[in-house]
């Protein structure tokens, strides 16, 4: 008791300060990934957090019991819109949300073609411009030193790096499953497909017995309802 | 609030901006209970709160072709729900903004201590929130229940985001007192 009257009575620290957002889910990966770490080495870091979580299911509850607004409201509103000055036809909204409804009036079909067509045009463009670059090169051109330490491609190591299909529970959020995937150096290269993502690991390839650990790291994983090694 | 949603909620906004009712219609049913709930938490006054609904969406109908899309629509009509209901208490006289009325119509009811007497810790931490103050109640519920990071609250409020940190903490640090005037020990502090 005498230890929670001196952490009322001094000025709190950024990490405890943080955590009421982490409750809620709205820090960003690098902050989340910092209160984790905090929360897992002091207790009573820890026991404030679980009085943290009640406060929030606390607000939720009261706010829920709040109710909702009356009908009257919506009829209120829309007969004071109704009553407002027709707009004007030229009447735009601005630019960003011109782009944005532009976007959102095309289809999703229209969108992934638009996309493929101008996939093969960057493409075309970097070819013609390799072209040109190589076409330009006087013939005689030489490198003025080569080191000979140094190799001049990286070694790529013996495969590709590990890749794992995952499903997240549904109630994982973004920035939790964001949180996760740079715990673990993960990036998703595709899905979702019946729900499942395919993320890869690093950089590296990885042995047998690594790959497992880190599987079984990731079933452990609270918002992971399912890591299968990827066919 | 998903990312999905929230992108959405611009293309309504770029519709009203162009006259659409039914995108109106729309974004009015995805927000207006927790408009309204936000209100209410302000000014504690449920036909106050329903006129200020009515108010916040008419600005939105009004506003929407200067949206810049910076933050979210949910943030933005939090922002005016504020601004609507702080002026709406500073028109009624006969309330106070201190926290001294905040208290005193809370004791009217049922306080703090009669809930726990009931042995409901649930309703006692439920009561301790109401009673503090509008200063804290709002922090306290745009963080938790209305999702909010620290960048948004410091756009809806108004105060640098340090302060909301600060200020989080010390409604947190208010609620514990409240809870252990009424004899509620939760571990913490």
């Amino acid at each position: 008791m005498a230890m929670s009257k001196k952490m009322l009575d001094r000025e709190p620290s950024e990490i405890e300060m943080l955590l009421p957002f982490h409750a809620a889910g709205t820090l960003n990966a690098r902050e989340s990934r910092r209160v984790d770490e905090a929360l897992a080495r002091d207790p009573e870091l820890a026991r404030q957090y679980a009085v943290i979580r009640e406060e929030y299911a606390g607000t939720i509850h009261l706010n829920e019991s709040l109710g909702a607004p009356s009908a009257r409201a919506m009829h209120k509103l829309f007969a004071a819109i109704d009553a407002e000055p027709r707009r004007k036809s030229s009447a735009l909204p601005n630019f960003s949300a011109r782009v944005t409804a532009f976007f959102a009036s095309l289809s999703p079909r229209t969108l992934a073609w638009s996309g493929s067509v101008g996939a093969v045009l960057l493409l075309l463009q970097a070819g013609v411009i390799g072209a040109v670059l190589v076409n330009n090169q006087p013939s005689t051109f030489q490198t003025a030193s080569l080191s000979n330490n140094a190799p001049i491609t990286r070694s790529l190591g013996a495969g590709a790096p590990p890749s794992a299909l995952v499903r997240f529970a549904p109630d994982a959020r973004a920035a939790e499953i964001t949180a996760l995937l740079d715990k673990y150096q993960a990036s998703v290269v595709d899905g979702p497909k019946g729900g499942l993502f395919q993320i890869q690991f690093g950089n590296r390839a990885m042995t047998k017995d690594e790959v497992a650990s880190v599987l079984t790291k990731l079933q452990s994983e609270k918002i992971v309802s399912l890591a299968v090694a990827a066919p | 609030m998903s990312t999905t949603q929230a992108a959405s909620d611009g293309v309504l906004i770029a519709r009203i901006a162009q006259g659409d009712r039914l995108a109106m219609q729309v974004l009015y049913g995805r927000h207006h209970v927790r408009v309204f709930r936000f209100g209410l938490r302000l000014v504690r006054d449920e036909q106050v709160a329903e006129d200020l609904i009515s108010e916040v969406f008419l600005d939105v109908w009004r506003q929407a072709g200067k949206f810049e899309g910076r933050s979210a629509v949910s943030t933005w009509l939090l922002a005016i729900t504020r601004f609507k209901a702080l002026s709406s208490l500073r028109r009624r006289k006969d309330v106070e903004l201190d926290d001294e009325a905040a208290h005193a119509i809370e004791d009217a009811s049922d306080d703090p201590e009669v809930a726990m007497q009931k042995k409901d810790t649930g309703e006692a931490l439920r009561k301790c929130l109401t009673a503090l103050s509008p200063e804290h109640r709002e922090i306290v519920d745009l963080v938790y229940y209305h999702e909010k990071s620290v960048e948004e609250v410091a756009e809806i409020v108004g105060i640098p985001e340090n302060t909301v940190k600060t200020r989080l903490f010390y409604a947190r640090k208010k609620l514990a007192e409240l809870l252990k005037a009424a004899g509620v020990e939760r571990g913490w502090p």
